[in-house]
């Protein structure tokens, strides 16, 4: 519930900063979807939780390891609002200035979405499509989806 | 399923005007905020709300799941092969400036395709996973 409520409070925020499509997607997956996800998810689970797995340490390595790489990643990064950052040197005039003669659509993020950064957006769609599949395959309803029901 | 009428009655006159708005989002997102993310989503949320109110039952026969895995599916390839189409034409791969005779007519087409496509995935996608939670009842 309080998830839900800093989702709609953050959407409202973006809707304040001109930035309506992400208060429209924060606004829909943050306070619907995922409210309703996290239900059923307690509705599936049980009240009382498990005793904790020994931990693993192979796991363990793994997954500092590749936050560390990524933490490491962002350390290239420009500094937040830096106006010299490479983004604010040429693309982003390039898109603001050149994009209603080149793409012809009045809104500048679906034509950065849809045609400039084309590739990003294929690949958010695979990675939504694989999310997806990953779910349905972990909660193991996939088989019942293509083969017969056994009940009703 | 028998009581609960408000929320029933309710909800019969909204999911219409859900499903409308995810069309207009996905449509109009060329000229006001929106796109074919935010139209799934609202639309996913559409068949999710039916399905709380009214059981899974009654949405599975609306959208069986196979259906529904079968568009998550179809949204991506309907995006992959609008940048195959690209090449095909002689141009480059999500090259929507080929596709036909004027740049910006082309831009245009492969902009609602595309968009198109990540609607059909986002919004399928969602329904699956809904399901999915509420199969392990």
């Amino acid at each position: 519930m309080l998830f839900a409520i800093f989702s709609l409070l953050s959407a409202a925020v973006f809707v304040t900063l001109d930035a309506v499509d992400v208060a429209f997607t924060e606004a829909a997956v943050g306070a619907g979807i995922s409210t309703i996800l996290m239900l059923a998810t307690l509705a599936v689970t049980r009240t009382r939780e498990e005793r904790a797995h020994r931990l693993k340490p192979l796991a363990w390595v793994a997954t500092v390891f590749t936050g560390a790489v990524l933490l490491y990643g962002t350390m290239d990064y420009p500094q937040v609002g830096d106006p010299t950052a490479p983004a604010h040197q040429h693309v982003a005039p390039r898109y603001i200035q050149q994009s209603g003669e080149e793409i012809g659509i009045p809104n500048v993020v679906t034509s950065v979405l849809a045609s400039y950064r084309g590739y990003d957006t294929l690949g958010e769609v695979t990675v939504i499509f694989t999310a997806g599949i990953g779910v349905l395959c972990l909660l193991g309803p996939v088989i019942t989806l293509f083969g017969k029901r056994e009940k009703d | 399923m028998q009581h609960h009428v408000v929320l029933r009655i309710v909800c019969k006159l909204l999911i219409p005007l859900i499903l409308l708005f995810a069309l207009y989002v996905q449509f109009h997102g060329d000229y006001g905020p929106g796109g074919g993310f935010q139209a799934g989503v609202i639309f996913g949320a559409g068949f999710i709300l039916y399905g709380i109110v009214f059981g899974l039952r009654s949405v599975q026969t609306v959208a069986p799941p196979p259906v529904v895995v079968m568009v998550s599916c179809a949204g991506v390839l309907l995006y992959a092969l609008v940048g195959v189409a690209g090449p095909m034409m002689g141009g480059n791969y999500l090259d929507y400036s080929v596709l036909l005779d004027d740049p910006v007519a082309g831009q245009h087409l492969g902009i609602i395709l595309i968009e198109l496509g990540v609607g059909l995935t986002v919004a399928s996608t969602m329904t699956a996973l809904f399901y999915a939670f509420a199969e392990r009842r």
